[in-house]
């Protein structure tokens, strides 16, 4: 889909202001939920969509993030600017760490791989005293970003939360239509061929897999902030599940497609989980089942798809 | 002398008969996971759901109909293999001439809507399931007690292994087996029918999940959680273990469950993640895994 330029920045600002009117119409929060996820899911999909590698262990770098982020405002009196910065950095050193063991195995086990040093960091955020185990960190002061803007103030707060999320989205943008990028998406489509090249494709695998940690890292912290508590949940296997769903609804390997994904998975929680209860994981079940056999593109996937159709453009 | 590095002997023979039935079970999955792998190319990630499911119609079956213990230990996994082959009939087959990942993201979704439907019938808290009569109390072996149902657990466990494995290597069932997993096409070509092993593949893979579900019914608490944490350890089983050899697979899953059983002992804390310690270690010194060949 190429639209002409006028008409994607005439897009962008619709957005943006869609974006900043928000929280006038919407629950600040659930929306900073749905910011916070959209980012993630958006990170996950650095991975997925742009390199092939399906990690099912991206909870891991989210829940570092908060923790660290959590227990640096609340017991070292870190501001939000530094601790949120701290949290992203960890995650960033964890991904380094668990993206260089992962490499060493190819195709499905990178999967199996990235749960199991998940559930590793699972036990370790159990077993931990930082960490507060079972009852998790609560109480986290939201505090003043840069000595300045109060960020008690859900709104205010949510604006925060905008411009991070914006910031993570241009990141992701600018490392897919970089050269980088480019190599990126060679490896997806032909691993071998990329190493005949002359591309070391272990070193690309582990730069794509610490930026894509690192963002979800910086979601992480973010929602940490938001919610002012973390929880076990953040680590669990069924949040690194939530984020392949997201990215799989909403369209592999576009960069809207998360963030739509999101969108309606955090909704769809948010909206069920008082009728239903714990009958929520059959429902996302299904909606697994059903995006795998019959919806693979996905939504915005789907849409792009028709568009083309309609408007008669060639696939590309 | 009664202890070892200050442990009672009697607390680390006891933990370590604990490790035993663990791993055996570690090896059946893994056995299970590796015989669909290498026919289907699949990664099963409701191979824990299924051995959850097969624990809980083993409850079911005693609570509602009456059904004991040994009827179950021949109709469930013939139950289970039953639901295997509908799952691979109904949904796995549309997916072979996609990426393997859309396999596991299939099977991850069935495993959430088992896992899910199970979880709001009946909660999370265990079902109770009282150890058959033949196997009440323990034998005396002077040093120790074994109970007599984990001595039983442990024979059966793997005499189910070994069968496997004489089968897939043994028989001409097992070597048209071998043969499709290397080339399915060639083998077409010569007039077996590879879509039908596929399916019964797969059903004997899920048929074993069962089986090794009411082997557990009565040694751990039954609960719809119980299969999603297992299958994470039995993947990194996998991961150390390599999939390409069956022997592999069962010697690996039972000397994790030992080691974990030795960790509890000396080190409690690290029993839930020392498999996966040991999982970053042998992918630092041997990527392959170590039964593994690369493919």
């Amino acid at each position: 889909m190429r639209a002409s330029p006028t008409v994607k920045y005439l897009g962008l600002a619709v957005l943006l202001a869609v974006g900043l009117a928000a929280p006038f119409g919407m629950y600040p929060v659930l929306l900073m939920n749905i910011l916070c996820f959209a980012l993630f899911a958006s990170a996950f999909n650095l991975l997925l969509g742009y390199t092939g590698l399906l990690s099912f262990g991206h909870a891991a770098f989210f829940a570092t993030a908060a923790y660290l982020t959590g227990h640096l405002i609340k017991v070292h009196n870190f501001g939000p600017g530094l601790g949120i910065l701290s949290g992203t950095l960890a995650a960033a050193v964890l991904g380094f760490l668990i993206g260089s063991l992962v490499v060493r195995r190819q195709g499905i086990y990178f999967s199996m791989i990235t749960l199991a040093m998940s559930q590793l960091m699972y036990f370790i955020f159990l077993e931990a005293s930082f960490t507060g185990g079972e009852d998790g960190l609560q109480a986290i002061p939201r505090g003043k970003l840069f000595w300045l803007v109060n960020l008690e103030n859900d709104r205010t707060l949510y604006y925060v939360v905008l411009a991070i999320f914006i910031f993570g989205i241009a990141m992701i943008w600018r490392t897919i239509h970089s050269p980088f990028g480019q190599v990126l998406k060679a490896i997806r489509e032909n691993e071998a061929r990329a190493i005949s090249l002359g591309y070391d494709v272990n070193r690309y695998k582990v730069l794509a897999f610490v930026i894509s940690a690192a963002l979800a890292g910086l979601a992480g912290a973010t929602k940490a902030l938001v919610f002012t508590f973390v929880t076990l949940t953040d680590a669990d296997w069924h949040t690194s599940g939530d984020v392949v769903l997201m990215t799989l609804l909403g369209g592999l390997g576009t960069v809207s497609g998360p963030v739509v994904g999101a969108f309606v998975i955090v909704a769809l929680e948010n909206e069920l989980s008082d009728k239903v209860g714990s009958f929520v994981t059959v429902i996302i079940g299904a909606i697994f089942v059903i995006c795998v056999l019959v919806f693979r593109r996905g939504i915005v996937g789907e849409v792009a798809a028709l568009y083309r159709r309609v408007v008669g453009v060639r696939e590309v | 002398m009664n202890t070892i590095f200050g442990v009672p002997i009697t607390a680390l023979l006891g933990q370590l008969v604990v490790g035993l039935v663990n791993g055996c079970f570690y090896a059946v999955l893994s056995l299970g996971l590796s015989i669909i792998f290498g026919m289907l190319g699949l990664v099963n990630f409701a191979h824990g759901a299924f051995y959850m499911v097969g624990a809980v119609l083993t409850w079911f079956a005693l609570t509602q109909f009456g059904i004991g213990y040994w009827w179950c230990l021949l109709l469930v996994p013939m139950v289970l293999a039953a639901l295997g082959a509908a799952v691979e009939r109904g949904f796995l087959r549309w997916l072979y001439r996609v990426d393997p990942i859309y396999g596991l993201l299939l099977t991850f979704g069935l495993a959430l809507i088992m896992e899910g439907v199970l979880r709001y019938r009946y909660g999370v808290g265990g079902l109770p399931y009282s150890i058959p009569d033949t196997f009440q109390g323990a034998f005396n072996l002077g040093f120790m007690y074994l109970p007599k149902y984990r001595a039983w657990a442990v024979l059966a466990a793997l005499t189910v292994c070994i069968a496997t494995w004489l089968v897939i290597e043994k028989t001409p069932l097992g070597a048209y087996l071998r043969a499709a997993t290397e080339n399915p096409t060639l083998v077409r070509a010569f007039g077996i029918n590879v879509p039908a092993m596929i399916t019964i593949t797969f059903a004997v893979g899920v048929g074993l999940a069962g089986f090794a579900g009411v082997l557990a019914a009565p040694a751990t608490q039954i609960s719809p959680l119980m299969g999603s944490n297992l299958i994470i350890v039995v993947f990194a089983v996998v991961v150390i273990g390599g999939m390409s050899s069956i022997l592999g697979s069962i010697v690996t899953g039972v000397g994790l469950g030992l080691i974990e059983g030795l960790t509890k002992v000396f080190y409690p804390q690290a029993s839930s993640t020392v498999v996966f310690f040991i999982m970053a270690i042998v992918l630092l010194i041997r990527p392959a895994g170590l039964f593994g060949r690369e493919r």
